[in-house]
């Protein structure tokens, strides 16, 4: 029975976060003894199909069916579901990306499956006990939870594991599915996607502010020093409540949970609500003129100092870098 | 005439300093205050504002034991017409879903609303999961909600962007910031709450399929290394050469 993940892409375009879903089922699948499948819906080249071979698909089950072109969660999980039970999979794997939460729980009653949601690292299957950490309380804790149903869906969070490829091209195959009416209620009318931003929940370095800034007037310093990074921009819940960002960007245990590789925190003082979500960033930078800020206890790197005075030789010293590299 | 369901929970203040219990087996709820959970408030808010001027009613649902009527009556508070408590343990996703789709099969909704996610699992799975139960449409994460007679414009969350959907009545859908602004009750609300009506339902038998077995908290981190504010080419030499991250 092999392990099925679903490959999920934007635009046509596979994202990392797909790579490291593939690469996690994967491993699943090796620990199993099994082989791995994985099923793409939508409209994506032959070639990239393939490529999802180099990070341990065997097979692609490739859904190309018109109706299906664009995501609609009711309608792509019953295509997931139908796939799982054609494929004989008993363990699903997809991303915890916006979609994936939004097909997980529907895939999870298709299959009459346990879901967890939001793994961090691979499952333990000993024993027949099926276990898997996953994040919870906001960020603050990890749960342990064991799956007692026969089907499995596990949610990955982005940057949460390491992509691994060098396998060879995968076998791609067309995969027909029926597809029923009233799965058909929602009607996509417009999706607007930034083309030339980092998407926060994505995105491997993050350059966040809080009211440290004094003003969104302020903001270009923090949207230049992530552009030289190729990070996305984020910012604390005061900023974001007083409308000098976009919601989107807010960062904390009301907001969005991220785990970059590398955290910058410039003015943001360190309130546990934010702390929670950014707790599992794997390197943390705090940047803040009060040495006695809470932040400070959590990071890696700090700078005491004034944000207005720091960021500027910042930005110098990043331009630098990257012209020596 | 609207009828919006809200689904509630019961979590822990996010000032809350997690720590378990029964080695770490057990949440500590010891001096912990429990609210509503702040994605449900957007939800509750925006269900309120939908319904406002006799154009509907709002019933919150919550699957929870006794001790949180406290929070059900917060809800009544800010606004909710009426109130149903599940009598039972909400023992994960699956099971709250299957008691809310059990009661909403008995008593028909338009709209049912929840938060995204809540504030102790956070899961996003409720929302999904009524909506399969109910084989009606869900969307796990908007911004923004409008009605226009029998049927919603929602904004869903994309990585990176925005999705604009026109989905007709009955669907799910989990609310977070964007939809509508918290509301406070005011005095005449929390006298008000008192009398609301708030019905109790035993639970329906139902199999689950995943058990919490221990908890533990992030690894604590090393001391800071702080590097001169006068000279921040250190901490790119350092964020290059020691951490590897650029």
């Amino acid at each position: 029975m092999p392990v099925l993940v679903y490959a999920e892409n934007a635009g046509g375009k596979f994202k990392k976060s797909t790579f490291e879903a593939v690469s996690y089922a994967k491993a699943i699948a090796d620990a199993t003894n099994t082989g791995l499948t994985a099923i793409s819906i939508g409209d994506v080249a032959a070639a990239d199909l393939a490529a999802l071979g180099n990070y341990g698909a065997e097979k692609v089950l490739n859904v190309a069916n018109d109706k299906l072109k664009n995501f609609v969660n009711q309608a792509y999980a019953s295509v997931i579901a139908e796939a799982a039970k054609a494929e004989g999979a008993d363990i699903v794997v997809l991303s915890n990306s916006f979609s994936g939460r939004g097909l997980a729980p529907r895939i999870g009653v298709k299959l009459q499956a346990g879901v967890a949601d939001g793994a961090v690292a691979l499952p333990s299957i000993e024993g027949g006990k099926f276990t898997v950490k996953k994040t919870a309380f906001s960020g603050k804790a990890f749960a342990t939870v064991e799956l007692t149903s026969a089907i499995k869906v596990v949610s990955l969070t982005p940057n949460s594991y390491k992509v691994v490829d060098g396998g060879a091209d995968a076998a791609v195959e067309d995969f027909a599915v029926e597809t029923k009416e009233s799965d058909f209620k929602a009607m996509i009318k417009d999706i607007v996607r930034s083309a030339d931003k980092v998407s926060l929940p994505d995105a491997e370095i993050v350059v966040s502010g809080g009211r440290g800034l004094k003003g969104p007037e302020n903001w270009g310093l923090v949207e230049e020093l992530a552009e030289l990074l190729g990070a996305a921009t984020a910012c604390s819940k005061p900023v974001s409540d007083a409308g000098w960002r976009p919601h989107s960007e807010h960062v904390g245990q009301t907001g969005i949970a991220v785990s970059p590789n590398l955290y910058i925190a410039i003015g943001i003082s360190g309130a546990i609500q934010h702390l929670a979500g950014v707790s599992s960033s794997k390197v943390i930078v705090v940047i803040n003129k009060d040495a006695d800020a809470p932040f400070f206890k959590v990071a890696d790197y700090g700078i005491v100092g004034d944000a207005f005075e720091v960021l500027p030789k910042l930005i110098a010293a990043v331009k630098a870098y990257k012209a020596s590299a | 005439m609207t009828k919006i369901l809200v689904c509630i929970s019961n979590v822990p203040d996010t000032t809350t300093k997690i720590t378990f219990t029964d080695n770490n087996t057990q949440f500590n709820t010891n001096g912990v205050q429990f609210i509503l959970n702040p994605y449900d408030e957007i939800a509750l808010a925006r269900a309120i504002e939908l319904t406002d001027g006799g154009k509907g009613s709002v019933t919150v649902i919550n699957v929870g034991e006794a001790a949180t009527d406290a929070t059900i009556r917060k809800a009544l508070a800010i606004g909710a017409t009426d109130a149903v408590r599940i009598n039972a343990k909400p023992h994960d996703a699956w099971y709250v879903a299957y008691q809310i789709a059990e009661y909403v099969k008995a008593n028909p909704f338009d709209l049912i609303l929840t938060g995204r996610e809540s504030i102790d699992y956070n899961g996003s799975k409720v929302a999904g999961m009524l909506g399969e139960l109910l084989d009606i449409p869900s969307v796990s994460i908007i911004k923004k909600l409008d009605l226009d007679g029998s049927t919603a414009t929602v904004e869903r969350e994309i990585e990176g962007g925005k999705e604009v959907l026109s989905i007709p009545m009955p669907f799910v859908a989990g609310t977070a910031e964007g939809v509508a602004e918290p509301k406070i009750p005011n005095m005449r609300g929390i006298m008000g709450a008192r009398t609301k009506p708030l019905t109790v339902v035993e639970p329906a038998e139902v199999k689950t399929f995943s058990e919490v077995l221990s908890y533990e908290t992030p690894a604590p981190r090393g001391q800071v290394k702080l590097v001169d504010a006068g000279d921040p080419a250190q901490l790119v030499e350092l964020l290059h050469t020691q951490a590897r991250v650029i």
